[in-house]
């Protein structure tokens, strides 16, 4: 990106003068190297975003943020419905409340590492992932429809997973009014057998090892030790949310014209918030939150069954889950006013300063934890929500660690085989039906995690607590 | 820019000169646009392109494209056929339709696309589209598509004759 066209404020804060039809600036987030690697593109969309009806304050970029549709990923925004504001398909994305929990396992290094090939196995074998892959559990409409209203909290009663998980899960679990009567046929079609699975691409099943802790407080509020082994999940809405996204996609595009909202480009198709279409989208887009939530708690449960065969000590205990694609009303100030906006998050994790009152009690005095996935290859982070994240970004973070490259230079450059062996090499076992997929995941494809979280720490959207690396990495 | 030889090679009829300005039809061949696809790069997704003497080749081409994001179109076998029908009241619209479409039934039915027959008219597209159950060990499917986005979308005629297809899908 061109550093002339934008205003330095600190080290790690950019701005976009409002020029034209912006409402708002646009404020970027990242270290002037980041900047700098970030495509002319995400400019353009931050600045576009600006000029949506009722936006709120800025139109935000995380770290990691890079060139998406319409909204870039790693952007932030809130729109006031008072004000004409908008609710965006595209803002969310297709793959609906993506996102990252983490688990611990009550296990030290030495006791994974001693059977880390045997692990790796059953954990490969329990989670069904990759193209073409299917659940084990078949969801009739009436146990849909359930499983649309009741998220985390409906898997939970259906035995998979306790309900302690819950409390350490964001909105309990369970995303309220949502509408599974909004959701299509198609959209309930692609999710009746895909519920517990992975997916592909950037979607991952981890065991990590906690290798440096920068907060000793906030770890030992989170429940960090050096040394510690957690899993990580990585996965959303599977194909509910992507047929969500892409129906509502369109529908807001073609309606647009009718909608009398004048837009910058139809990537930024959107409705108003009080509209029948916003209304709609919204019950939808909150059902596709749900699953998101039910998947990953009956992944969590199926990693228990793999962990109970081959290391039977293990006690696997929620640390978070929190999402990454989502559109969510909050409260948040404006000026002097506290106002209930929608805040829409697109590769952006919420990150709640310490005393929100919608943290778990456990979290309350410390604030949110905010996972970070970074590769295979390099590490993930676990960061802590901070007071001034409310001011600075409606209390929003970075989410990973943002491609580099493209999926095909990846794959010119690299040899899924020759990734598997390299990582063998350094001791992590990478667990895979798709060679070619894990070429075009290869860790030298992403940018570097730990620029995007230090950008993120020292901009004070969250702070820095451990750094976790890999020891086995299943993919789809 | 990724490019591909042309999945089937086309023999382009010739024909008489048509002034550039004019937009081939879907019924009239053109010169100059031999049947291909290709990638283009997008930071997280992946561009795809359909190009064709024809707008009905250059959607076959683009779905062509969109199972290379998958696997390589020619490992897969015609064993199975599916019917699909979009009507859209815009090229561009028409062409989101198709790829949707397309993701939606390799989605429901796990399988991966390696052969199309793409008739449009009218605003409305007919397409039997053939392939066969994901076979991970055979196919190494790389990635899911999630949906086609308006992102990069353009169906227009090609200076030369012919026609582009394109947009960005989701994966």
């Amino acid at each position: 990106m061109d550093l002339s066209s934008l205003i330095r404020k600190s080290e790690n804060e950019w701005w976009i003068s409002p020029v034209g039809d912006m409402g708002v600036p646009g404020v970027i987030y990242a270290s002037e190297r980041l900047v700098r690697d970030m495509d002319e593109k995400v400019r353009e969309q931050v600045s576009n975003v600006a000029t949506l009806p009722g936006i709120q304050r800025a139109s935000y970029a995380m770290p990691d943020a890079h060139w998406g549709y319409g909204f870039p990923i790693g952007g932030v925004a809130a729109f006031d419905p008072q004000e004409g504001g908008i609710v965006s398909a595209g803002g969310v994305g297709f793959d609906i409340s993506c996102g990252v929990r983490a688990l611990h396992t009550g296990l030290s290094f030495d006791e994974v590492r001693a059977v880390k090939g045997q692990l790796a196995t059953a954990l490969s074998r329990s989670v069904p992932a990759g193209v073409g892959s299917h659940g084990r559990i078949h969801l009739d409409e009436a146990e849909l429809d359930a499983m649309l209203s009741g998220g985390a909290q409906w898997a939970v009663t259906r035995g998979f997973g306790f309900k302690a998980d819950l409390d350490v899960t964001e909105e309990r679990g369970c995303m309220p009014d949502a509408r599974p009567d909004w959701v299509s046929a198609r959209a309930r079609r692609r999710q009746q057998d895909e519920m517990g699975t992975l997916g592909s691409g950037n979607h991952y099943l981890e065991v990590q090892r906690v290798v440096e802790i920068f907060d000793t407080a906030a770890a030992h509020a989170f429940g960090l030790q050096q040394d510690d082994m957690l899993v990580s999940i990585h996965c959303g809405s599977r194909g509910l949310g992507h047929q969500i996204g892409t129906e509502f996609l369109k529908e807001m595009a073609v309606a647009e014209p009718s909608l009398g909202i004048a837009i910058p480009d139809r990537e930024l198709a959107c409705a108003p918030v009080e509209s029948e279409l916003g209304q709609r989208y919204l019950g939808a887009m909150r059902a596709g939150i749900n699953c998101a939530l039910a998947n990953r708690q009956i992944i969590t449960h199926l990693v228990r069954q793999a962990f109970a065969d081959v290391l039977p000590v293990a006690r696997l205990t929620l640390l978070y889950d929190v999402s990454h694609n989502t559109c969510k009303l909050e409260e948040h100030r404006c000026g002097r006013v506290l106002k209930p906006l929608f805040v829409h998050r697109k590769g952006a994790t919420r990150a709640l300063g310490p005393g929100h009152p919608d943290l778990p009690p456990a979290f309350r005095d410390t604030g949110q934890p905010v996972l970070i996935g970074g590769t295979m290859g390099t590490a993930s982070y676990v960061l802590v929500g901070t007071k001034d994240g409310e001011r600075l970004s409606f209390s929003s973070s970075c989410h990973g660690a943002g491609r580099a490259m493209s999926r095909h230079e990846a794959l010119r450059r690299w040899k899924g085989r020759q990734v598997i062996d390299e990582l063998a090499a350094r001791g992590i076992v990478v667990r895979s039906p798709s060679p070619r997929g894990v070429a075009e995941e290869a860790p030298g494809a992403y940018k570097d995690v730990g620029a995007v979280v230090d950008a993120a720490d020292h901009a004070g959207l969250s702070r820095k607590v451990a750094r976790l690396e890999p020891l086995i990495c299943v993919k789809g | 820019m990724r490019r591909c030889r042309p999945f089937v090679p086309i023999t382009v009829p010739s024909r008489a000169s048509s002034p550039p300005d004019v937009a081939p039809t879907d019924e009239s061949p053109a010169e100059g646009a031999t049947a291909s696809w290709e990638h283009f790069s997008h930071d997280a997704d992946i561009g795809l392109v359909g190009i064709g003497p024809t707008k009905a080749e250059a959607f076959r081409q683009a779905a062509l494209a969109l199972t290379a994001v998958v696997t390589d179109p020619a490992l897969v076998r015609s064993v199975t056929a599916v019917s699909v029908v979009c009507r859209a009241g815009s090229d561009e619209i028409l062409l989101v339709d198709w790829l949707n479409a397309l993701v939606y039934e390799m989605a429901v039915r796990s399988i991966l696309f390696g052969e199309f027959n793409v008739e449009i008219a009218d605003g409305e597209l007919r397409a039997t589209a053939w392939g066969e159950l994901v076979d991970q060990g055979r196919h190494e499917p790389a990635v899911e598509v999630k949906g086609a986005t308006l992102t990069a979308l353009r169906v227009a005629p090609v200076a030369g004759g012919g026609w582009r297809a394109q947009c960005v899908v989701d994966v």
